[in-house]
């Protein structure tokens, strides 16, 4: 951050973490006031004319504050609402000045890109896209937890090579992949490379490189349901495709993992998608059609097979 | 200029027009439902999405500013079932029970539902009934209608600076409510209504008294007089279809006639007295040169604003009553005595552009003349409503005279209706007051129109008075702040006399006016009312004769013990927390 903070000539930095984060903040303070202590922070840094300072910001919560604007807002001392853009943060950021807003991943690579040069970073990943990825797995894998890995392996390799593979031997069905409002995989994704370039050509995104790993006995109706539950929580409540079209697909998912679902059902949740994808105020709402339109695409017979067929 | 097509129209617009209003100049209305022409667009609705050729998704109209080479459809087949499922997904949240509502007709997620097509729902009803806020006494909020667009939060904290409303909760939870859900009435609300007439549904309207005036009416044994206040007779003739800020006095006269009140009688009459009183004090203050400015009280929403955000302002208030109050005493005193009706069994009806003029009525010192001396406020919309029940269009009407005594009025009155009206009228007499000469010319063409704050240096016979006007609460938190200021620093400040009126454009904006209000309507309705202004062979308070004649009968002179008692009042410190009268300390 201090890194960030020279090249755009900040002076403070920011580092806004959810308040149940609680280990977080208290090792993050910890270390802000060490740094302090050594000189690293502050006034006239290591004599070098350069003075920035770092201070932890607890959020309250809320989802959607992970989109940057709506972070802005929340750091003003505001609901977490997403503002308008543009003007973009670079040019009205916090309290109207010129911000830059970045997360942890990418902060993390500038110190070691710095140190062992641009060619060195490029080493590693594909191409089109040099460099790591940061993967959270999770769900039915022998050893979930956090990973670094070259951008472009597989999600085979991923699972299989870092996570321990499937629990208790049991066999993959798919993923979530890009975080809750990623998009879903099946077996015939395994050996996608994992990167931005290519995912996108399969309507799939890395995201937040949060993998979650389901195998043979998941529910994807109950996947999906949870997913919606989820968004319907988290909608900050200002635009009205969100804040309605939550509640709706909320209700709709119910009723089909209920049993009482119909066909129309299932066109009703791509419907409303579509719609939150077109119009919704921020990403947040934008992205609930990627879970539904891919648990569509490699799971259709059974979300099909769920709901009340036609006489 | 950006040159760009809309829906193959070539256009040019300067930079930074939004797409909404470029389409306009192409001809083309997009359909909107949270923008509003005068406040920002907040995006909340979705409905004004457009396709612009190059550039994925679709975009806002409102919040997306044209650019060069643009070209921009506006109601492809895309655009046009998005539009429908988006009203069908607010249907699905909101109380739909139009034909009951308050804004039948008048609605705009009625009209955009007609407009888009919605004849079935798709989507299963949601949500639980909310309790509707009756805590006020001036406007009702309905969260079953509350479509969250957010227009009276903005208008309420960014034009108001009264932050009364604010979001709650979120996600579909999501409601707007007033801090601790107290309600309105426990609120710091100033009762000025902007939130009900930036409303495009019935979430917001006011507390009717249309059914206790029926009664009244309908009552042999009460005697049931009117008075209109100046921003109706602008306003009366658009409920009925006429054209934007058609003057209808002698209509509006002959109407409330025909509705069935006893004796018509005129809150301009009463704004003429307002004038000799405050001019009066006006004159004593420049004298003594204690408490400048001195600042107007006509408008009850700016009183409890002021209540409430700037106690420091008290002591520099004039003590006189609005033109509404002093109507209200002297109807149960003075003219119950000159025609000889037990003032028990008047019953005092007030037309007025204000919902906050129903809080006024209600404060616990109005009860000069021993009664609460105005029983009933109705809004330019509530007495709308009645005509129509009898059956009675303002249009057809014939112009008649407002009855005697409390009838006649100048047109400094008039004025008083639009914004810098107040102070142009009373420096029309307080000019006669110091010279013993009468001004010229009389318009003061400096305190007209609707810039935020204006100012002007007025010589009264060597004596240069320095007055300013501001119209919204907004304006006047700026203009008092820099009084304050003034003050505090160089003891004085440059400014003797100040108007402020709570609504933008001032009473003819005010929140009690027909729905669908904006800044150019507000424009217009106060030109009418200077029309009007140059049309009255009298246009001085001081010459109102009526008004002479109710000193020389039984007030004595401006300002009398007797003028004390009746037309002049006191005012409180309020809470910022929930607009209580603090206990004094």
């Amino acid at each position: 951050m201090m890194l960030a903070g020279y090249a755009v000539g900040a002076a403070k930095g920011f580092i806004y973490i959810r308040g149940e984060y609680a280990l977080s903040i208290e090792r993050l303070e910890k270390a802000i006031t060490q740094a302090r202590l050594y000189g690293l922070l502050g006034e006239n840094i290591l004599e070098s004319g350069f003075s920035f300072d770092l201070a932890v910001m607890k959020g309250a919560g809320a989802y959607v504050c992970g989109e940057e604007t709506a972070l802005i807002e929340s750091l003003e001392g505001k609901r977490g609402h997403p503002r308008n853009k543009p003007p973009y943060p670079v040019t009205e950021g916090l309290w109207g000045k010129p911000t830059v807003v970045n997360n942890v991943e990418t902060l993390a690579n500038v110190p070691e890109i710095i140190r062992n040069g641009a060619a060195w970073y490029r080493g590693y990943g594909t191409d089109k896209c040099p460099g790591t990825k940061v993967y959270t797995i999770i769900g039915n894998v022998a050893t979930p937890g956090l990973i670094e890995a070259e951008m472009g392996t597989t999600l085979r390799d991923i699972i299989y090579e870092y996570a321990g593979g499937i629990k208790e031997g049991k066999k993959f069905k798919g993923a979530l992949v890009g975080g809750a409002a990623g998009a879903f995989m099946g077996p015939e994704m395994l050996d996608a490379k994992m990167d931005f370039v290519n995912l996108k050509e399969y309507a799939a995104v890395l995201g937040s490189g949060a993998i979650l790993v389901m195998d043979e006995s998941t529910d994807i109706v109950g996947m999906l349901q949870s997913v919606l539950h989820f968004f319907k929580h988290e909608s900050c409540g200002h635009c009205v495709p969100c804040r309605l079209g939550t509640k709706q697909l909320v209700e709709i998912v119910d009723r089909i993992a209920g049993g009482k679902g119909k066909v129309e059902d299932i066109e009703s949740l791509v419907k409303i998608s579509e719609v939150m994808r077109d119009t919704s105020f921020c990403p947040l709402g934008q992205s609930l059609n990627l879970p539904i339109s891919s648990s569509l695409k490699y799971f259709r017979d059974e979300v099909y097979g769920r709901v009340q067929q036609p006489a | 200029m950006i040159k760009a097509t809309i829906n193959n129209v070539e256009i040019e617009a300067p930079e930074g027009t939004s797409i909404l209003w470029a389409a306009k100049k192409a001809g083309f209305t997009i359909p909107t439902l949270c923008n509003h022409p005068d406040l920002k667009p907040g995006g909340q609705c979705g409905i004004c999405v457009v396709e612009i050729e190059g550039i994925p998704g679709l975009k806002r109209a409102c919040m997306t500013p044209v650019g060069e080479g643009f070209k921009v459809k506006t109601h492809t087949p895309r655009i046009m079932a998005t539009r429908r499922q988006l009203v069908e997904l607010i249907l699905s949240n909101h109380d739909t029970d139009c034909l009951t509502c308050v804004k039948n007709n008048n609605c705009e997620l009625q009209q955009l539902a007609s407009i888009v097509g919605i004849n079935v729902h798709d989507y299963s009803r949601s949500g639980e009934r909310l309790p509707i806020d009756r805590s006020s006494v001036s406007i009702v909020r309905d969260p079953n209608k509350c479509i969250l667009c957010g227009r009276c939060i903005q208008v309420c904290s960014n034009v108001q600076t009264v932050d009364a409303l604010a979001v709650n909760h979120r996600g579909f939870d999501t409601v707007i409510t007033t801090a601790f859900d107290a309600g309105l009435g426990n609120s710091v609300c100033i009762n000025c209504g902007q939130c009900v007439v930036h409303c495009p549904v019935g979430a917001l309207y006011e507390k009717s008294a249309t059914e206790e005036v029926w009664e009244a009416l309908h009552d042999p044994d009460k005697f049931v007089v009117v008075q209109e206040a100046p921003a109706v007779r602008v306003m009366l003739g658009e409920e009925f279809g006429m054209p934007t800020g058609s003057l209808v006095s002698g209509k509006m006269h002959a109407a409330l006639r025909r509705l069935g009140f006893d004796a018509v009688l005129e809150t301009n009459f009463t704004a003429d007295l307002t004038i000799m009183e405050e001019g009066t004090e006006l004159i004593d203050r420049l004298t003594s040169g204690r408490n400048l400015p001195l600042i107007t009280s006509c408008s009850p929403g700016w009183i409890k604003f002021m209540e409430t955000y700037f106690h420091d302002m008290i002591p520099h208030m004039s003590t006189a009553k609005s033109p509404q109050q002093m109507f209200g005493a002297l109807a149960k005193t003075y003219y119950a005595e000159v025609k000889g009706i037990d003032p028990g069994k008047i019953v005092s009806v007030s037309i007025m552009p204000c919902t906050a003029k129903k809080f006024e009525c209600q404060r616990p010192e109005m009860n000069a003349s021993g009664y609460q001396d105005v029983d009933y406020v109705l809004t330019t919309r509530e007495i709308g409503r009645m005509m129509r029940e009898a059956g009675l269009d303002v249009k057809e009407m014939p112009d008649e005279p407002p009855d005697d005594i409390l009838g006649d009025y100048t047109g400094a009155a008039t004025i008083f209706g639009a914004t810098g009206g107040v102070m142009e009228a009373a420096v029309r007499s307080a000019y006669r007051l110091v010279t013993g000469k009468e001004l010229e010319n009389v318009e003061i063409k400096p305190v007209r129109g609707l810039q935020g704050i204006k100012e002007a240096e007025i010589d009264i016979d060597g004596t240069r008075v320095k007055v300013a006007v501001a119209h919204s609460c907004g304006q006047a938190r700026k203009l008092l702040n820099k009084v304050q200021d003034q003050i505090a620093k160089e003891g004085k400040s440059e400014y003797q006399f100040i108007e402020v009126m709570a609504c933008p454009g001032g009473c003819v904006g005010g929140g009690g006016q027909s729905w669908g209000s904006n800044m150019a309507k507000r424009a217009r309705r106060g030109e009418s009312l200077y029309e009007e202004d140059r049309s009255l062979p009298l246009r001085r308070s001081h010459e109102n004769p009526s008004v002479l004649a109710l000193y020389e009968k039984f007030l004595e002179k401006p300002n009398s013990e007797k003028a004390h008692k009746l037309l002049h009042t006191h005012y409180y410190k309020r809470s910022t927390v929930d607009g209580k009268i603090k206990p004094a300390s």
